[in-house]
């Protein structure tokens, strides 16, 4: 069934896109992850204008955090004056996303810096994660408990001026850590389309040292608040949110959600993770071989 | 000397062109003259079609030949030329075209390099090497050609450039008729079709018509309002997906 994006310009098969965001829905159900860093690339394989692409992602993240957002807020695992200082900082992302987002448009670098971002961001996300697992893994196999990890902020965080109590998180930290990271994430956000859960909750655990029951609760809770910003500003800077298109995502993407989470319950956390992390980095192999690989259009309009 | 002035000045309008009383007339139309891009818009064929009028209604001895034009919107573009750089592909150079056609189709009864010459292909725009595209600043004649080869090229293959010489049909040499492809990816705007009637090498009548291509129905009202109210665009799409999430959800949770 064709139908035609008024944004996006072109014709696209809906049923495609449907349960294209179908199976992202579904892994990020079954992983607790937005997605996005799914759903850019495969809508710009399939033909999506990278900014269209990136920017109706971002509104479909929106949508497939919504309900895990709500569900931790009313268990009380979610941090809400750390998320304050995430979103404070995703704000700020945001708004520093679109100006660099205008600046490489001109200088027509934006495919490879998105390009490039994904293949630094999802490999070493992929590879750690993909470490760990194994390592979990094989803990599990010999019948050992995991290793468990120290729970201490980095040195670094823990050198920066201004300290303020996380009571949820249990931590006695400066906000300007918080602030820093929902920066950079605010703006991969706007460039990327990304929620950046992937790099948000490890960076919570390890960098911050939060408390695992608050991380993924606060980490939905500022993408939700994040991707409504970044939709926001694309809609009014660059335009390129295709409402029809993140529509028939979000169609699919809330669906597969709910089987996504159904099906993890049956699924030891190891395998999962070690799946995901397969998954991460062979999307960044995908896009690491697009760099380097004659494309099929060397000249390009704007 | 009235009579030679009036053959003198004949003489001229014959030699100036196509606006010459005892040259044939074109009477051109098109299947629409508004194609409206609505909710499953995949792309439409356009008919051009018309008839010829010689004075007289006598037909020439030689037969005439037809060439119809369809062109698109001209607006200024960023063209960008990849490169090989430190092992990966990046945008390496660009020029800026302040007139290039988003659309240009051509289709004739023969092949144009057989009906005119190159002056005349170039004068009147025939064929997609005489666009002229007004590159701004300096640029050497050498990269010109190869960045607008390229674009001729990207646009040929995703049907925004078509070229067809056999595309037209001259029926008992009055009646002609052309289909023109217009993909799912056009520019919207105002088109102009054009008809030229050409025999040895001159251009004997131009007529043109022009077709509106424009967003339709739902799909112009959230063009415009993503365009022009970007605020309430953006808060409607935020609503949208929390909507769509958090309904989802509560209807799973039910059962």
């Amino acid at each position: 069934m064709d139908l035609y994006l008024p944004v996006a310009n072109l014709s696209v098969n809906a049923l495609v896109i449907v349960l294209l965001g179908g199976g992202v829905g579904f892994l990020s159900g079954m992983f607790g992850v937005g997605g996005g860093f799914l759903t850019t690339p495969l809508l710009i394989f399939y033909g999506i204008p990278p900014t269209v692409a990136a920017a109706s992602a971002a509104t479909q993240v929106t949508g497939a955090s919504v309900s895990g957002a709500l569900a931790h807020f009313e268990r009380g695992g979610v941090d809400v004056r750390m998320g304050a200082v995430l979103i404070a900082g995703g704000l700020l992302g945001s708004l520093i996303g679109a100006g660099l987002f205008e600046l490489l448009t001109a200088w027509g670098q934006i495919d490879t810096a998105i390009n490039i971002l994904y293949v630094a961001l999802l490999g070493s996300v992929g590879g750690l994660m993909a470490r760990e697992a194994w390592g979990a893994l094989r803990a599990a196999r010999a019948g050992l408990p995991a290793p468990a990890r120290k729970r201490r902020h980095h040195p670094m965080v823990a050198n920066l001026p201004l300290r303020w109590r996380f009571y949820r998180s249990g931590l006695y930290i400066s906000p300007l850590a918080p602030l820093i990271l929902g920066m950079l994430v605010g703006i991969l956000t706007m460039l990327l389309g990304v929620g950046g859960g992937f790099i948000m909750v490890p960076a919570m655990l390890y960098l911050l040292g939060m408390g695992t029951q608050v991380v993924v609760g606060t980490s939905l809770f500022q993408i939700l608040f994040v991707t409504i910003a970044t939709t926001m500003v694309h809609a009014m800077t660059t335009g390129a949110v295709d409402i029809v298109l993140a529509g028939l995502l979000l169609l699919g993407s809330v669906t597969g959600a709910q089987f996504g989470a159904r099906f993890a319950q049956k699924v030891k956390p190891e395998y999962l993770r070690m799946a995901l992390a397969a998954i991460v980095l062979l999307v960044a192999a995908r896009m690491a071989v697009g760099l380097f690989i004659r494309p099929d259009e060397i000249y390009t309009v704007q | 000397m009235r009579p030679a002035l009036a053959s003198i000045l004949g003489f001229a309008l014959f030699a100036a062109g196509p606006a010459q009383a005892a040259d044939p007339r074109l009477v051109p139309d098109v299947s629409s003259r508004a194609i409206d891009i609505q909710y499953s818009f995949t792309g439409e064929e356009l008919l051009l079609f018309g008839a010829i009028l010689y004075p007289g209604q006598r037909l020439p001895d030689d037969r005439a030949d037809i060439v119809v034009v369809l062109k698109g919107p001209v607006r200024p573009i960023v063209l960008r030329e990849k490169r090989r750089v430190a092992g990966i592909w990046v945008n390496a150079n660009s020029i800026r075209l302040r007139t290039s056609p988003g659309f240009y189709a051509i289709g004739s009864s023969r092949p144009i390099d057989k009906l005119v010459d190159e002056r005349t292909a170039a004068i009147f725009e025939l064929g997609l090497d005489n666009l002229s595209m007004s590159p701004a600043g300096f640029s050497e004649a050498r990269k010109l050609a190869r960045f607008e080869s390229g674009l001729i090229d990207l646009y040929r293959r995703s049907g925004l450039f078509y070229e067809n010489p056999g595309a037209v049909e001259i029926t008992e040499g009055v009646l002609y008729r052309a289909r023109i492809p217009v993909p799912a990816r056009v520019p919207v705007g105002t088109y102009r079709a054009e008809t030229y009637l050409i025999s040895r090498g001159r251009v004997l009548a131009v007529a043109s018509r022009d077709v509106q291509i424009r967003k339709a129905g739902f799909e112009r009202f959230v063009a415009l309002a993503a365009q022009r109210h970007g605020f309430l665009y953006g808060l409607t799409a935020v609503a949208l997906s929390l909507l769509l999430g958090y309904g989802a959800s509560a209807i799973f949770r039910r059962r």
